[in-house]
């Protein structure tokens, strides 16, 4: 896959959608392609965060570790980004990412993260929208287990 | 030190002052001699004189002398010669009087100037000999640039004065006199006024000079401060930045150059101030001559012939004196410069020179307790730090110094150390104080390590290896020329008053390493790496360096095991994905087109970097294989891209990282080339604007940068210039570069990429980690895991260790106390730069190695932290100076003190 159809990937992210290409041509150039095997691990709960992943072809699972093993909590699907929160709150990962097919993503270091979302306000709302987004759902699911718990 | 630098000269080298006396003296016989014979030859063969006659002859050589009471006694009657003959035979006897005074001159001179020499040899070897016996707090006090200076140049006019220092006086003083007597024989009243002139000179020019000597201190002082705060900046340049202080700092160094500038210019000023009034007394001699002399003839109470002896006679006069005032100056310079080095240099409670005698012998263990026996220590303020403190530590036993913030337990451990002299009280081995003992034993048979280390500018290994250096253990045998030299070297350290030890005999002591000899040291060095946990450091320094091919032939030798070994590994783990191998066929996808077209290391600057492209064989194989054209578009499309993709952001923007191609300071240089080179047919672009274009397409790697650039026809292509280029490599750059060759080993390369032979795939972001390890491992099944921390060994570790970091020099200085294998294990906070749980893992691992062998050394360690003490025989707490607390761990835990307190 060349640069410019990379760009085409970012697109479509939700969260990149409100920056120019030139811009995101330039993430995409700074950023690091990786790829994993079905079954390897992009990073472990408990590490140090130090980059986020946006998905570009296959799927992964995100597990959080319980006593009894390791719990599947979602699936991440192409054009959906990973690993933001241990960026963001400088905390531990918070789940492991490993990934269910043959996956290809785009690795953006810490630093240029943090960079990006400095220089480009419509991304950081973008990031926050989704982040509220993601709150609400939890919100909505911790009620919807107490009020099954009572 | 001797106060007087005449006496100090006088007492090394009488004999040489006086036998090169001798020889001057000596020497004025033929340089008479060569005055009086051109009047011979004048008077006698070309104007005729006693050759009056046509034939007529004269003797030569003859030896006839008019002696007292017994009249003319004749040796030699000499050869008859005639006018013709006489001429040649006296011209060649001045040809031969030349010669000798010639000779004479550049013996004499020679002389003087090793005698110099080993003057200024002995003076700057004594000078550093204090330096190591000065006591231990003169050291705070004192700036090392400035000890530097001092030995090095403060002390270099010396060496020049020393071989006139008593020859120039005698010489000229005789010259002067000689002259000053004919006058006054000549003459009473011209030799009176000769002799008023000379006495208003020796008395007034000195006295002027005086105001030159202060100068000329304080010259040598300022320049002194000087050197000692460049020295300053240089240590502290840190600080500097840190704190915005540069512009201070310039300013400082500004004003200082300053003043240093006023008194040197005050100085140039008065000096030939100085000239001036000596050449005016030198010229208004012969104005008085003339004036009363010629006063004298004319009332006829002298005659013409007297006067005109006397001014001949006066020409010989200012030249000696004006030598002597110069020498006299010289004399009182060099003396204020020698009185300034030895006042600093003097220094009251020097340690005497037998306690850091040289002993060769094993002076045997310590086997009495260590003990401090009212100890009371103080810093350089006079503030208490230890308090009249009683403790012994006995031989075997492990005790943890426990202390408060102003505890005192580092005074202690200094103490034991002898870094750190008692205010009062003492510390004793048995019944004989520390002090007194020779440094051979505490030195051999106590270890010190701090959390304050000073590493030397060396490798790692010497380094290491530094703490059992204490004496020449092998007499190193010389041949041939060798040999001369080693006795040359001896002979003239021994007229200097050097020592004569052999700095390339083997110092290392491995007996005290537990070891025999070279062979089995290194096995006492990884037991000791390992305890403190730096053999990792080390092997990771030693797999991102080259190794030294002479001394790790192993590594070379099976090269090739190794990289099969590693692509066992990797497809056993199915790994194989995570490198991409160097194939002398084959394109290599992870690499750059540079190196795919070189396809070998750089071992020149001729085909290094940038150079690459610039070089014209290079750039011809490139034309003929058709590259250069397409290249040259593939740079102009990278430049255009890196251009749109990063023209906009500033210059420290953390994405200039990511750019291979260019640095942030080259895109205006390269958008200005692109404008120009736009458009314009590739034919008629020059040279160098190629290379530079060209040179972008060299760092291109499709899987990294995906502009999509690369075609399978392009990597034939490049894969065949390759062989091209090697083809017909020419001699001149046969050194340049190592080609890659998968059964060689690569010199010019790292030992990572030696064993990798290809590259990392980009798209495994944890690749680097894993291949590490797993190089690790087949180093050490393959037994080769000795031979690369032996290349980790290598690392040089700059200046003051400042290539390494804080825990690196801490862990580096604790095994280097270990590898010593002494009695008394002494470590003052000597892990602070690690965190706590690496502290307490190294801290067990010491104690564990420290016993290994069923030795059984005293360990003293002052911990950072109060739960470090559970590992140890004893506790010992200090608060304030005083010793509140001794006594097992689980005791101290039981009682109500301070180390409950701490500890919670």
């Amino acid at each position: 896959m060349l640069l410019k159809d990379e760009v085409g990937m970012l697109q479509r992210v939700p969260l990149f959608s409100g920056i120019e290409p030139a811009k995101l041509k330039l993430l995409a150039f700074t950023s690091d392609r990786v790829s994993y095997g079905a079954g390897e691990i992009l990073f472990r709960q408990g590490d140090e965060g130090d980059a986020a992943y946006v998905i570009l072809s296959g799927r992964a699972d995100i597990l959080v570790d319980s006593d009894g093993g390791p719990i599947k909590v979602a699936e991440l699907v192409p054009n959906s980004i990973v690993g933001e929160i241990a960026i963001l709150c400088d905390v531990y990962r918070t789940a492991t990412v490993r990934a269910a097919s043959p996956l290809e993503a785009l690795r953006i270091r810490k630093d240029h993260f943090l960079r990006l979302m400095r220089e480009f306000p419509d991304m950081t709302i973008e990031m926050v929208r989704v982040l509220a987004d993601r709150l609400s759902h939890t919100t909505a699911d911790l009620i919807d287990a107490r009020s099954a718990k009572q | 030190m001797e106060p007087s630098l005449a006496r100090y000269i006088w007492t090394h080298t009488k004999k040489q002052q006086l036998w090169i006396l001798v020889i001057v003296l000596l020497s004025m016989i033929p340089y008479f001699m060569s005055f009086d014979l051109p009047k011979l030859i004048v008077n006698g063969p070309i104007q005729g004189k006693g050759f009056e006659q046509p034939g007529a002859t004269q003797p030569f050589m003859r030896l006839h002398y008019n002696l007292p009471l017994i009249g003319e006694v004749q040796f030699f009657s000499g050869f008859q010669l005639d006018r013709t003959t006489t001429l040649f035979a006296l011209s060649l006897v001045f040809l031969l009087l030349v010669i000798i005074n010639g000779l004479f001159k550049y013996y004499i001179n020679t002389y003087k100037g090793r005698l110099g020499e080993r003057m200024l040899r002995r003076i700057r070897f004594d000078l550093v000999d204090r330096v190591l016996r000065f006591p231990p707090r003169y050291f705070k006090r004192v700036k090392s640039a400035e000890v530097a200076t001092m030995v090095k140049d403060e002390v270099e006019p010396l060496g020049g004065f020393i071989g006139d220092a008593f020859l120039q006086p005698v010489l000229l003083g005789g010259q002067a006199l000689t002259a000053m007597l004919f006058i006054v024989v000549q003459n009473f009243w011209l030799g009176m006024i000769a002799a008023v002139i000379v006495a208003i000179q020796i008395v007034l020019i000195p006295r002027m000079r005086r105001r030159l000597i202060v100068l000329g201190r304080r010259r040598q002082l300022t320049a002194r401060a000087l050197s000692g705060r460049v020295g300053e900046i240089v240590d502290g340049i840190g600080a500097v930045h840190v704190h915005d202080t540069s512009n201070y700092e310039r300013a400082d160094i500004a004003a200082r150059l300053g003043l240093i500038f006023k008194i040197r210019f005050d100085l140039y000023q008065w000096k030939f101030m100085v000239k001036f009034l000596n050449n005016f007394l030198a010229q208004i001699t012969p104005f008085l001559f003339y004036m009363v002399g010629g006063y004298l003839v004319i009332q006829g109470r002298l005659d013409v012939g007297q006067l005109v002896a006397v001014i001949g006679a006066y020409k010989d006069l200012p030249g000696p004196m004006k030598e002597l005032i110069d020498w006299d100056q010289d004399r009182q310079d060099v003396q204020v410069k020698y009185q300034q080095v030895v006042e600093q240099f003097t220094v009251e409670g020097l340690i005497a020179p037998r306690i850091g005698a040289l002993t060769i012998d094993d002076p045997g263990r310590m086997t009495n307790p260590l003990s401090a026996i009212g100890l009371s220590m103080t810093d350089d303020g006079g503030a208490m730090l230890l308090d009249r403190i009683s403790l012994q530590v006995k031989p075997g036993e492990t005790v943890a110094l426990v202390s408060t913030s102003t505890g005192g337990a580092e005074a202690l451990a200094e103490a034991f150390a002898r870094l750190n002299w008692p205010e009062s009280g003492r510390v004793a081995s048995g019944a004989d104080d520390l002090l007194e003992l020779p440094e051979a034993v505490t030195g051999r048979r106590i270890s010190y390590a701090s959390s304050d280390v000073f590493l030397f500018q060396a490798s790692l290994r010497d380094n290491l290896l530094y703490g059992l250096k204490h004496a020449p253990l092998t007499s190193v045998t010389y041949d041939g020329a060798a040999a001369d030299q080693q006795r040359w070297n001896i002979d003239e350290a021994r007229r200097s008053g050097n020592p004569d030890l052999d700095i390339h005999s083997d110092w290392i002591d491995y007996a005290s390493a537990g070891a025999t000899g070279p062979h089995d040291l290194f096995e006492a060095v990884r037991q000791v790496l390992d305890a403190v946990l730096l053999s990792r450091d080390i092997l990771d320094l030693g797999l991102r360096s080259s190794a030294d091919l002479t001394r790790h032939t192993e590594l070379a030798g099976r090269i090739v095991e190794l990289r099969a070994a590693l692509r066992a590994q990797l497809e056993h783990e199915g790994l194989s994905g995570l490198v991409v191998p160097f194939e002398p066929g084959a394109y290599n996808k992870e690499a750059t087109i540079g190196q795919n077209l070189l396809f070998g290391a750089a071992a020149g600057p001729e085909l290094a970097d940038r150079a690459l492209a610039a070089n014209p064989y290079f750039a011809s194989v490139l034309r003929q294989a058709g590259l250069d054209r397409t290249l040259y578009e593939m740079g102009l499309e990278i430049a255009e891209q890196a251009i749109e993709l990063f023209a906009d952001l500033p210059p420290d923007h953390p994405f200039f990282q990511q750019l291979a191609f260019m640095s942030a300071e080259e895109i205006p240089a390269y958008e200005t080339l692109l404008q120009r080179l736009k458009n314009r047919p590739y034919e008629t672009v020059s040279e160098s604007d190629r290379a530079m274009i060209v040179t972008l397409s060299f760092a291109y790697i499709e899987p990294r940068h995906r502009f999509g650039l690369l075609s399978d026809e392009l990597m034939n292509k490049i894969v065949a210039a390759r062989n091209q280029f090697y083809e017909d490599l020419p001699p001149e750059l046969q050194n340049a570069v190592e080609r890659y060759d998968p059964a060689k080993y690569i010199a010019a390369a790292t030992v990572m990429e030696n064993v990798l032979f290809g590259r990392l795939g980009s798209n495994h972001p944890d690749a680097p980690d894993r291949i590490r390890s797993i190089v690790y491992d087949i180093l050490d099944e393959l037994g080769l895991y000795g031979e690369l921390l032996d290349v980790g060994l290598d690392f040089n570790v700059g200046a003051g260790g400042r290539r390494l970091t804080g825990g690196q020099r801490q862990k580096l200085d604790v095994a280097r106390a270990l590898l010593k294998r002494p009695d008394f294990l002494i470590l003052n906070r000597p892990l602070s730069a690690l965190d706590q749980r690496v502290q307490e893992k190294v801290l067990q691992n010491v104690l564990e190695e420290a016993r290994r062998d069923g030795r059984s050394p005293a360990v003293v360690w002052v911990v950072t932290n109060p739960a470090m003490a559970m590992m140890f025989d004893r506790v010992v707490v200090f608060d304030t100076g005083r010793l509140v607390e001794d006594g097992t761990h689980e005791t101290l835990l039981a009682g109500r003190g301070i180390f409950k307190e701490l500890l919670s």
